[in-house]
């Protein structure tokens, strides 16, 4: 454990530059977010992951945002176990008709201001699962939806990009 | 030795391959389960279908497969679980999707089918669901001192949604129930007159993780019923792609049990071993999680110009970092007094669920469908299947530390043998039946179809979690409710695999 410690010291980090953000759903953020709550929110937000039906590829790579090369904490954004502790409700997959009523109570239970970001193509509009008896939609289907991340899963580089729009949208917009 | 056809007698199906499928009378399929009981056959599956269950079930031998199907006139066929407690969830699941009631069962609530949806049997003789959702009965607990914890769907943490009921006397769990379904997408009903294509994407997304497993083992099923042949290349690269994601998931597995033994040391080196997985991954075939790689006939990309080099440098890369980190795995005792002897799974458990993956394996269960069922190319690779008995979380780690190891091995052998030509065959029209099957990291994925004219008619998708979550539930018992997570990781059941 020592050598692997000391290596940690000595060697540089592996944490990558941000990324650009993404114009595209800034421009989507500009219009729901408002500058105030922003102002008051600061430059940190606690993100409620909620998994509304999702295959869990999504979930993988929301995990991969935690690991060295993406170190999303960095930017003040991290993840919280609670809804009660959130900004942000970060929600994947299609909404099955069975996660349909605990989405939208996690969504009650988040208190204002708060911001939903739909992750990846099935949160859209429900994406390959459309349409079945077991499917209510997209995310916007049951709680409004402030920014959309596309992807079959979005990298971590997208999701990235997305949330920082989420932060650095006060200066555009 | 008895193949499982001189015990079960019945008309072979016609166009069913590459195992058989008989049509067998009510006794038969008694006889069946009765095997089972037995400790002689293993439950594979256990599906439904209009009007009709089929049962997949392995003999002494792995070769020794069939698909036994009963015909239920009457809408009822006899209970499997009654005898067998691994087909209980299985019945509960017929029960729920297509309304065959397994007559004798010993457990009559529903299962996957929560009451949020309009329809109930939405697989079978549809009928509007009633507008009250009913109360579901968790099955009792009686003693002093016993309280309960109700945990889920909304888990704290990126974690798929399920409930769990914990009956915990203080500390000590007295009992944990699961009650699963929540992302319930209605993917086999999706499937039904889908093209194969269309299909092949929704087996793609049956559990994320997993994408490269269920995408071999629905082409398996798919070549299976049309008599095709995938080029020996296209095979070569889907077992770059599996091994890759067996890989990543290890590598994310073994840390994120550290972590919840917090000790996030492991799991900040093991995620940057995962990172390096996928960004190979990416480099070579343009995907991190391959999503849509494996089709039907073959693979759907070439591997990059720069693949293999990458592949390689990645390899080489990751057997110098990874042993350092067993090392500390194997040298922390604050960790090794979390992992040692939690959440046992006794042998005999294993081998009665025909539990897959490390699950089964480290619990003494020496089945690996590369090796056992050996579908090409890995009859030509060299490997070995790591197996250990103690059933505890250790144990289950340890399996997985071996298993990358021969992963390792595996794609350096496939990297330098990889054959020229083309990378897919045609997928025409056509009918049939097929029974594919591929080892995934977490166990071996079934998938079982019926064409019909080039269209997907029936598609059924048994991941190994269906065998797997009973299992948590004995595993926990006599634990701590803090070293839930553990175990709990330890299993890593895909929700979404068994939610469908």
């Amino acid at each position: 454990m020592r050598r692997t410690l000391f290596e940690s010291l000595t060697h540089g980090p592996l944490t990558e530059a941000p990324p650009a953000r993404d114009d595209a759903a800034l421009a989507e953020l500009a219009r729901s977010v408002e500058r105030a709550a922003r102002r008051r929110l600061g430059r940190s937000l606690a993100i409620r992951e909620v998994d509304a039906g999702s295959c869990n590829g999504c979930e993988l790579e929301i995990h991969a945002l935690n690991n060295a090369f993406y170190d999303l904490e960095r930017f003040g954004l991290r993840f919280v176990a609670s809804p009660r502790h959130a900004d942000v409700l970060l929600v994947t997959g299609p909404v099955t008709r069975s996660m349909t009523e605990a989405l939208l109570r996690t969504y009650n239970a988040t208190p204002d201001p708060k911001w939903v970001v739909a992750v990846g193509a099935c949160a859209k509009d429900g994406g390959v699962f459309a349409g079945g008896y077991a499917v209510t939609g997209g995310v916007s289907a049951v709680v409004p939806v402030d920014l959309h991340i596309a992807g079959c899963p979005p990298t971590p580089t997208q999701l990235l990009r997305g949330l920082l729009g989420l932060l650095e949208g006060g200066a555009a917009a | 030795m008895t193949q499982l056809t001189d015990i079960a007698r019945g008309e072979q199906v016609s166009g069913h391959r590459p195992w058989p499928r008989l049509r067998v009378t009510p006794q038969t399929w008694r006889t069946l389960a009765n095997e089972m009981t037995e400790g002689r056959a293993t439950l594979l599956g256990l599906w439904g279908d209009a009007g009709e269950v089929h049962m997949a079930v392995m003999g002494e031998v792995p070769h020794d497969i069939i698909v036994a199907s009963l015909q239920c006139p009457d809408g009822t066929f006899p209970s499997v679980g009654t005898l067998h407690p691994p087909a209980i969830r299985f019945e509960r699941a017929i029960h729920s999707l297509f309304g065959l009631e397994p007559v004798g069962a010993p457990d009559a609530r529903p299962w996957l089918d929560l009451g949020f949806w309009d329809v109930q049997h939405p697989l079978g003789a549809r009928r509007p669901a009633p507008v009250a959702r009913p109360t579901y009965e968790f099955l009792p607990v009686e003693g002093e001192g016993l309280h309960q914890i109700p945990v889920g769907p909304v888990h704290a943490g990126i974690i798929e949604p399920g409930h769990f009921r914990f009956t915990a006397n203080g500390e000590t769990v007295a009992r944990l129930e699961e009650r699963l379904g929540y992302v319930h997408k209605g993917i086999e009903s999706l499937m039904a007159g889908a093209t194969i294509a269309r299909a092949a994407t929704l087996a793609g997304r049956t559990s994320g993780d997993s994408t490269v497993a269920y995408a071999i083992a629905f082409a398996h099923a798919i070549e299976a019923a049309l008599r095709i042949e995938p080029p020996p290349r296209a095979r070569f690269l889907r077992t770059l792609m599996a091994e890759l994601e067996r890989l990543a998931n290890h590598f994310g597995d073994i840390g994120a049990v550290c972590n919840d033994a917090s000790f996030s040391l492991m799991h900040a080196h093991c995620g940057i071993l995962r990172e390096l997985v996928l960004r190979a991954a990416a480099t070579a075939f343009g995907h991190r999680l391959m999503m849509d790689c494996v089709i039907p006939g073959g693979v759907a990309v070439e591997i990059c110009p720069d693949g293999i080099a990458c592949i390689r440098e990645t390899l080489a890369e990751l057997r110098q970092r990874f042993p350092r980190l067993v090392e500390l795995y194997d040298n922390t005792a604050s960790l090794q007094d979390r992992t040692v002897a939690t959440g046992i799974v006794s042998a005999a458990l294993a081998r009665q669920f025909g539990a897959g993956g490390y699950v089964g394996r480290g619990s003494g269960r020496n089945f690996d469908a590369r090796k056992d069922l050996a579908y090409a190319p890995y009859d030509r690779l060299d490997f070995s299947v790591p197996v250990l008995d103690a059933g505890d979380v250790n144990a289950r780690v340890w399996i997985r530390i071996r298993e990358v190891e021969q992963s390792f091995a595996l794609i350096e052998q496939v990297v330098a043998q990889l054959p020229e030509g083309p990378i897919a065959v045609a997928v025409g029209g056509g009918s049939g039946e097929g029974l594919g099957f591929a080892e995934g990291f977490r166990g071996d994925v079934l998938v079982w179809l019926r064409l019909d004219g080039g269209r997907v008619a029936r598609c059924h998708l048994r991941d190994p979690s269906w065998l797997q979550w009973p299992l948590l539930e004995a595993a926990i018992e006599g634990n701590i409710v803090a070293d839930f997570p553990l175990c709990n990781k330890s299993f890593n059941c895909s929700y979404s695999g068994h939610d469908l």
